[in-house]
């Protein structure tokens, strides 16, 4: 049992990693991976919604969706509750956290246009997962999510002070440093059977 | 067909009232310091205390950023009403952002005017009411009499005659009582 969720967390994490195998919320990936810090407040955020939207969602789809047939109606319940989720979050950062909700500024809002934050659901929909195994589903992306994240905003962190030929400066190195993380973690792949 | 109206609606009546209820469950107050002092500043949004409008002055006098005495819409009264909430002592105006004027609106002489709404951008408040090629006229109520107006008028058409008191503007004048400092004298005397 407990076997089962290490294993779902490791496989998110690691083998099918939302970002570089995956290839979902890229926006938030090469946009809020300058500086270190930034990024690290917003894999927090996208943790929190992530694990609370795939619970709510499960809930919906499982009591709502499924027991009437209207599976069809996925797509767009989700994105209206990940949007309310999103916007509660927002609220309790600020009442709670000013400086954290002030830090990400306008990241806050746009979880929810992070298409990882609705794709999770949509996977966990359509793995068939119970309430708890989604939930673990929606961490460990969000997990996967942090931890590329992090890597990757504190290589470019790195790449600033690096001697890069002028035409491959900016967002053309961030963007070959990307494919480069995507390619290594393909070798996780054998880690699966 | 209708199951899946029905269950969309729940769904968005039920978000809605998580949403509202929390929305009042975690509603953040501003500082109440700046609102304070946002309420005696004269809301003309005239920009004359070099800030962009009445609330960004209000912080910035709050976080110790500004002066009390940069606004002359808000005169030698106003001055001392922030002397008093701030715990400071009054000084008078700062001259270099202006010096009071009596309480006056902008006219429109309708005649001149072309009707190139570069005074209604202009207007902080929207006290100028009109369109592209038409003749644009001033809400008197609105007006504040900041004189932003002025400066961006192509034909020179706006000018700011001064209220004159009637009977449906006069408002009792503020009470000034001279009061003699009979304490110090005294205190002298007995030692």
């Amino acid at each position: 049992m407990l076997n089962n969720y290490f294993l779902i967390i490791i496989s998110t994490v690691l083998v099918n990693n939302i970002v570089l195998t995956k290839i979902l919320g890229l926006c938030p990936f090469m946009g809020v991976s300058k500086k270190l810090e930034t990024s690290i407040s917003m894999s927090a955020a996208t943790a929190f919604v992530l694990t609370i939207g795939s619970m709510t969602s499960w809930a919906i789809n499982h009591y709502l969706l499924e027991p009437n047939d209207l599976v069809y109606l996925r797509t767009l319940t989700f994105i209206v509750v990940i949007a309310a989720v999103v916007q509660f979050t927002e609220m309790l950062m600020e009442k709670n956290f000013p400086v954290l909700y002030k830090m990400l500024g306008i990241f806050l809002p746009l979880i929810t246009t992070n298409c990882a934050v609705l794709g999770i659901p949509l996977l966990n929909a359509q793995a068939s997962y119970t309430l708890l195994e989604s939930a673990f589903f929606g961490f460990g992306g969000a997990l996967g999510f942090s931890f590329v994240l992090i890597l990757f905003s504190s290589t470019r962190e790195r790449l600033e002070g690096a001697h890069i030929p002028q035409p491959f400066k900016g967002s053309a190195i961030a963007m070959i440093t990307a494919a480069l993380m995507s390619l290594a973690f393909m070798g996780f792949i054998g880690l699966d059977k | 067909m209708l199951t899946s109206i029905l269950i969309i609606l729940f769904l968005a009546v039920i978000i809605g009232l998580v949403l509202g209820f929390s929305s009042v469950q975690f509603k953040v107050e501003g500082d109440p310091i700046i609102e304070k002092i946002d309420s005696i500043l004269p809301q003309t949004q005239c920009g004359q205390c070099t800030y962009p409008g009445c609330k960004p002055y209000a912080t910035a006098i709050a976080n110790g950023e500004a002066d009390i005495n940069q606004c002359p819409p808000g005169g030698e009264s106003g001055v001392r009403a922030l002397a008093e909430l701030m715990g400071v002592e009054y000084k008078p105006l700062n001259e270099s952002h202006g010096i009071t004027k009596p309480k006056s609106v902008a006219f429109i002489d309708e005649d001149t005017c072309i009707g190139c709404t570069l005074c209604i951008q202009a207007c902080p408040v929207d006290a100028i009411l009109g369109a592209a090629k038409q003749m644009h006229t001033i809400i008197e109520k609105e007006c504040t009499g900041c004189e932003l107006c002025l400066p961006p008028c192509p034909v020179d058409c706006i000018t700011m005659p001064e209220v004159e008191e009637d009977t449906e503007n006069w408002k009792w004048k503020y009470p000034v009582y001279n009061i003699n400092n009979v304490t110090t004298n005294k205190s002298k005397a007995t030692h």
